[in-house]
């Protein structure tokens, strides 16, 4: 690593900190977690603080879609459709557990963890998941944006 | 109850069974009558049962003491606003000869009850306007509510909506 590895390496550390404190998010609320992710985007527990407090209601202006609640078969299609709208950078969270494995639904009509239609970066466990659970989600989102190596 | 006397009066045989449980009424109607049996329940003015409350199925495979008679049983919930009393119709299906005459020209409700039932149990209702799946969609194989449909069948992930 020569002094140019040396200024990109810098270069990533500067991109991931803004991007970190940016975080645009789509909330892709489709059950009764979307109660628990609006108590967390309200000013009490104010996601401000991670540069979070945003959301953007078209996935195109937006950096981390949310998927909140239960994805039944017959929505993948359109979750998969906001996936790839979306522009790059961007990153996934599975909120509750219907998202990340199907949770207690055993059944024809859901899917089995969101991770079967588009990658996922973090898992936020939780029936619906606590506030301070979503917030370290949030928080463990942000160290890997912090940590992503760029392409240039 | 002069509901089923007069139904069974009327019909005769067509009546296959009526039963009468605390004023809760229920006859057992032959498919070739049901389509006059439901018509003679809606514009008889004694009768009027002017609301389609529910249309739906029961599978009875595997039900204890009903192994052998026919598997499905489609049940009609009428209710009349003008007289103020209801009546519950059914008819019983065979697996491999599940068609029932469709209703919906009797009542409109039908037509969306009718995809519910064809959507869940794969009772065929002939005669009904546009018979597709109401709630899952065109790519979903077999049909849920059946006793048979293992709980545990994962469906194949349909493609990106056009």
């Amino acid at each position: 690593m020569g002094v140019g590895g040396f200024f990109t390496s810098k270069l990533d550390e500067a991109i991931g900190w803004a991007r970190k404190y940016s975080i645009f998010q789509y909330p892709f609320v489709t059950a009764c977690c979307g109660m628990e992710y609006m108590a967390t985007a309200c000013s009490h527990y104010d996601i401000d603080r991670f540069g979070a407090g945003l959301p953007r209601f078209s996935p195109r202006q937006a950096d981390v879609l949310f998927v909140v609640g239960t994805i039944s078969q017959k929505m993948a299609p359109v979750l998969k459709r906001i996936y790839d709208q979306m522009t790059e950078p961007k990153w996934v969270v599975a909120f509750g557990v219907c998202t990340c494995t199907g949770g207690f639904y055993d059944n024809y009509a859901t899917v089995m963890g969101i991770d079967t239609i588009i990658p996922v970066d973090v898992y936020i466990p939780g029936c619906p998941p606590r506030p301070e659970s979503v917030i370290d989600g949030l928080m463990k989102l942000q160290d890997k944006i912090t940590a992503q190596v760029q392409r240039y | 109850m002069p509901i089923l006397d007069e139904l069974r009066r009327r019909f005769g045989d067509a009546i296959v069974e009526t039963d009468d449980h605390r004023a809760d009424l229920t006859a057992i109607v032959a498919r070739d009558a049901l389509l006059d049996v439901l018509a003679h329940c809606k514009d008889d003015s004694a009768l009027a049962f002017d609301v389609l409350m529910d249309l739906t199925a029961v599978d009875y495979q595997k039900f204890p003491g009903r192994e052998d008679g026919p598997r499905f049983e489609v049940v009609y919930h009428l209710y009349s606003i003008a007289r103020n009393h209801r009546l519950r119709l059914k008819v019983r299906v065979d697996e491999d000869d599940a068609r029932v005459p469709s209703a919906s020209a009797l009542w409109p409700i039908a037509n969306w009850l009718e995809r519910e039932v064809w959507d869940m149990f794969g009772v065929r209702f002939e005669g009904h306007p546009d018979l597709r799946r109401l709630l899952l969609y065109e790519e979903f194989v077999g049909h849920p509510l059946r006793k048979d449909y293992p709980i545990t069948r994962r469906q194949p992930l349909i493609g990106p909506a056009t």
